[in-house]
Formats: structure tokens, sequence, C-alpha cells
């Protein structure tokens, strides 16, 4: 066993770290507040060349492992979530399906704007009624003279709204398999396609300058070949998607609960009471080991599924674990850091209050934390 | 226009340094080390005179394995090549027998500008890079804040930090500059500069490499020789001035100053 990182994975880590402390702390706070997409911080990430990490450099991509690219995210979401779930969604969702699944034309055409991160895309999965009974999708692709006419919504895309925008892959119904059951597919479709409806901003709890909408599509006409991979795959496809996204997901849980650790150990030095620092009491000192020893733990998870993924080993069960540890584990610490920062923690001022909020959408994004147990469950045989 | 950057690792500046018990060094288990802050200002200069002028950067390193990472981090940031001087000998070296290696080091190499930064934030001495020019017999300006290289490449126009103000120096190249906090803004490492680093030539040299000998180096070549390290002493607590209001409190706060803290 080794669990010495890479001289690569050591540098990427401390150059983001950098980057993330210099370019983004100082502007997190206010990007919050004001709840607007930010191009200065994208256009900057752009600049370091993450956007498009584990993509060969053929494609434009970092050509990096996946364990790199997972750490990026991790550093980023220590200093601000909005700025690692714009980059990962983009990467894990947005990117990866056309880097899996497309023709070396389609990846050709698409992939070195996005991995220059001169253009974002996005995944449309989760619809008004199909949230996590995915398969449950109503959008319909109809094939017409060669051409997919599309209808139907989706609801919570993140990147989709952008002014950089520039496709979306979607999941929609494509036909019945012999069971009788709905065959979907994953289609791409350029966001200047008519009929493409991008709704306004959502109002959110977390995540604040992030892009999310609501879309919706009527009579949207694609060309055939934007089907994505061989007919009546698509349901797979969307599955091995949604494992790979698990892994960046939890590293955003990992890298919260890293930066919301951080923010509590500070605070309990420097904060007096009763004539002493916080963390002179045991209560306290107690509360920041557990703290740093759970997020060790799911370091250690996360890491080790990120491992398997490199090493083309089936992940599915740790990508699930890792992505629900992650997660929970950044419940548990963000809501201890904020209490040790008391009632300062319940002000905005702090940016305590901030991770706060912008955790609990991890216990639900890129499948809830219920469905996290579903598909470990299904690997037990239950 | 060839440069090389002399560039020293030294413990992250938000570690927290340890001495070892019998205070013969610090504790460097633990520590995540890093380039010099001062350093990079001196890779920075170097990638812009080659990006103006063509040629090379270079960093020459001086330290055990575990500066491959630092030395890595400038290649990620796009100098070219590097060289790493490694051997026991070389540890616990001064500013003189370190300078020392150096220079035997640099004799190998092409240069028109010697970039050290200013001091090393570890041990704080800011003398490498004069007693380097000395042995090397080349002109030094210290505390660059600015740098223009002429046409001809063979002087440039340097500011340098003085008190109160900046002194403008013409120097010949080639020549050693020590490098300042406002010369440049340091870059990022891009993540293809990180991929492409593994690639560019790391030579690394031992001390027969170099044909000095092991006197002439380390702790052996050293001028002056660090006999123990000690922790400051710990701050006393302060002292709170019981008493109604000013008029009573203010007399003895006087009296304090005067005859305890002695500053009035």
């Amino acid at each position: 066993m080794n669990f010495d990182l890479t001289e690569e994975q050591k540098i990427i880590r401390n150059t983001v770290r950098d980057f993330a402390e210099k370019e983004i702390r100082p502007i997190a706070a206010d990007l919050d507040q004001k709840e607007e997409f930010s191009y200065e911080i994208v256009g900057k990430m752009a600049d370091l060349g993450i956007m498009g990490m584990p993509v060969p450099e053929k494609y434009g991509g970092g050509g990096t492992d996946y364990l790199s690219y997972i750490i990026a995210v991790e550093e980023l979401a220590r200093v601000d979530a909005s700025s690692a779930i714009t980059m990962c969604a983009h990467i894990s969702l947005g990117t990866m399906p056309i880097y899996y699944y497309g023709t070396e034309e389609q990846k050709r055409k698409w992939l070195p704007k996005l991995t220059s991160g001169q253009m974002l895309a996005s995944f449309g999965l989760t619809e008004p009624d199909a949230g996590s009974d995915a398969g449950a999708t109503k959008t319909k692709a109809i094939l017409k003279n060669d051409m997919w006419v599309i209808n139907g919504s989706k609801c919570f895309i993140t990147n989709a709204g952008t002014k950089i925008s520039g496709l979306i892959t979607i999941t929609a119904i494509t036909g019945k398999r012999k069971d009788n059951r709905n065959e979907i597919g994953c289609i791409l479709l350029p966001n200047e396609t008519e009929g493409y409806n991008i709704g306004s901003s959502y109002n959110k709890m977390g995540w604040h300058w992030s892009d999310t909408r609501g879309l919706s599509f009527v009579d949207c006409c694609v060309p055939k070949e934007n089907l994505l991979g061989e007919k009546g795959h698509g349901f797979r496809q969307m599955l091995e998607i949604l494992d790979g996204g698990r892994l960046s997901v939890g590293a955003m849980g990992l890298g919260g609960a890293q930066g919301a650790y951080e923010m509590a150990l500070k605070y309990a030095k420097e904060r007096f009471q009763f004539g002493k620092p916080l963390i002179s009491f045991q209560i306290n000192a107690f509360k920041l080991s557990d703290m740093l020893t759970e997020i060790e733990m799911a370091r250690l998870l996360l890491y080790k599924a990120a491992w398997l993924k490199d090493n083309n080993r089936p992940f599915i069960r740790e990508a699930a674990m890792a992505k629900l540890v992650c997660s929970e584990t950044m419940g548990r610490v963000v809501n201890q850091a904020l209490q040790l920062h008391g009632g300062y923690g319940f002000m905005k001022e702090y940016p305590v209050e901030r991770f706060y909020r912008d955790q609990k959408v991890l216990d639900i994004a890129e499948g809830t934390s219920e469905i996290q147990r579903i598909v470990i469950s299904r690997t037990i045989g239950c | 226009m060839n440069s090389v950057v002399c560039v020293k690792q030294v413990p992250d500046t938000e570690s927290v340094i340890k001495i070892k018990p019998d205070g013969s060094g610090i504790i460097t288990d633990d520590l995540k080390f890093v380039m010099n802050p001062y350093d990079e200002y001196g890779v920075e200069e170097a990638l812009k005179l080659k990006e103006k002028f063509g040629g090379s950067a270079t960093i020459l390193c001086m330290g055990p394995s575990r500066v491959v990472e630092t030395i890595r981090t400038g290649l990620a940031m796009g100098v070219d090549k590097a060289v790493q001087l490694d051997d026991p000998a070389f540890e616990g070296g001064d500013a003189f027998a370190t300078a020392k290696a150096l220079a035997e080091a640099l004799k190998g190499l092409e240069y028109d500008v010697i970039f050290c930064g200013k001091q090393a934030v570890d041990d704080d001495l800011s003398q490498v890079g004069q007693i380097l020019a000395e042995l090397l017999g080349l002109p030094h300006v210290s505390l660059i804040q600015k740098l223009q290289v002429a046409d001809d490449k063979k002087s440039a126009v340097v500011d340098r930090q003085v008190e109160g103000g900046i002194e403008v120096l013409k120097v010949l190249l080639p020549a050693v500059l020590t490098t300042q906090k406002g010369l440049n803004e340091p870059r990022y490492a891009s993540l293809p500069g990180i991929m492409k680093a593994k690639k560019k030539p790391l030579d690394v040299k031992d001390l027969a490499a170099l044909g000095l000998n092991a006197d002439s180096v380390g702790c052996n070549g050293s001028k002056t020789m660090i006999t123990k390290y000690t922790a400051p002493p710990e701050r006393a607590a302060g002292k709170i001035i019981e008493g109604e209001g000013p008029q009573e409190t203010a007399p003895k706060l006087v009296q304090l100053l005067r005859e305890e803290a002695k500053v009035i």
C-alpha cells in the first residue's frame, strides 16, 4: 500500500489551494450575497487550466488522473462551494458524457471548447416528477426524418443558463424496450437549438453564485447523431456518469468539511470565554478532534474510490459510500463548527454561515443520501 | 538571455515551528515545505526575461529529495530545466558554504543573470546572493523591485529599495540580483505546466560531480555555526488594573509604567 500522493498530485493541491486562497477567498462572501454568476472566477479557473482536468491532452484537457481532479475540487470547496460546483458540474456532468460516449467527430467539435473553459456544458437529468426515480423521465425524443424531436422539461440544472453555456446532454425517452419499459437515451442539445427555453435562475439556499435553471423543450430538433453512443444505452450511460459525478460531489463535502474545521479551530483558539480560549475546554477540544478524525476517514474512502476508478476497477459501491460519507461528514462538521462560533456563527460576517447553507444540498444532489444507501444495499444482495 | 534562479525550499510560513528537545535544530517531520516566497519573484522575472528575449530559465536548488517537489513547482511555472545539489556533505552549511557549492554548480551553467531571493524566510540570513556574487567575481544588486535589461543584453537598469525611496542603478551583466516583493506578481503553475514538469530535465549533482571536497561545503565548510535553537519566551499574561473609573486607575497605570515597565 502507498498513501503518498504523486508529485503532480501534490503540486496540483498546492497550486489550487494557493489559487483559491488568493483569487476566490477575498470575494467569496460578496459573490454569495450578490448571487450573480462569476465569469471572473470561471475565467481564472480556465486560465489555470483546470476546466478539463481528467480529459486527455489531445482534446485540450489536462490529462490528469481522476484523483488529481478530485483533489482540485476538494481544494476549491475548502474555500467556496459555488466555485467547486461550477467546475465539477462542468467536468463530471457536462464534459465527461461527450468524452465517454461521443463519436470522434463530436469529441473534436466540443471537447476543446469545454476543456479550455471557453464554454460550459451541463447535464439535464432531473425533472419535476423524476428526481430520485430518474428513470421516470417524461421528456420524449421522437425520431422524424433523421432528426430527434424533443419535448419536455428539466429542473435544477447547473451551468445551463450562463452566457458561456454552449450545450447540454439531456436524458429522454427514445422508445420502448422489449420488456415494454421506456428506453432512455442521452442526447446532445446545443444551446442555440430552436425551442430550447432556459428559465430564470432559482433562488437557492446555498451555492449562491452557481447557475441553476429550469429548462423546457418545445419541438427541439437535433440530428440523429446527437444521440450519444448506441441506442438503448442511455440509462446505463446516465448511471455511469453519476458514479463519476458522485466522487466530485464527495470531494465538495470533504473540502467543505476541511474548510469549516479550519475555521472552527482558528476561532476556538482566538475566542476567550471564562478567561480561557475555547479550545482549553475539553468539550470543544473533543469536538475538534472528532471533526478531524471524521474528515480523515472521509478522505481515505473518497481517495480509495477515486483510486479504484483510476485503476479501472469496479467503484460503484465505493463511489456511493464516499459520496454519502463525505456529504454527511460535512453536515456534522459544519454544524459543530458553527456551534463553536456561537452567536457570531449565525452572522453572515463569518464564512461558516455560508458553509452551513452550502452543505445541505450535498445530501441531495447527485443522488440523495437515501439513494446512495440503495446503491450500496444492491451490491450486497438487498 | 539565460537566467539561473537559486531556489531554497523552506517551511511554509503558516507552519508551527517546533524545536528539537536538544536544541540542535527544528523538527521537520510534520512540516509542509514550499518555495521560498522571495525566490518566486526570481522565477517569475526569469520567465519574463525568457518571454521577452528568448533563451532559457534554470533553477538551481540545494537539498535532499524532498526539494524535488519545489523544483517541479518552478518547472511547472515554466522554467526549462533544473539542477539539484544533493549530497549529505552539503547539509548544515551556512550562507558561505551554501554559496560556495552554488558557485561551483554555476560554473557549469550558462547565465546572463542570476536571481536569488533577497532572503530565505526560514533562517533570514540575506547573505547567499551577495557571497555568491563575490565568489563568482560578478557585480550584484540586492533588493531589486524593477528590472529593465538593455536591448543588447549587456547591462540592466534596476530599481532598488532603500530607506524612504528608490535607488536606480545601472549594472553590467552578468550579475547577481536579489529579488524583493514588488518586483512582479508570480504566476500560478498552470495545469498543463504541472503535467509537463515531470518531463523537463532535472540534473542531480553530488559533491563529486561538483569537484569539491567535503571540507569546503556543508557544516565543515561553514564560517559560522549554529550552537543552539531556543524558542522565544512565552508572553506573560497582561495585567488588568482594577478600580473605580479613570481617576482611580490612571495613577495606578502611571505608577506601573514608571516602576515596573520602566518606560516613563
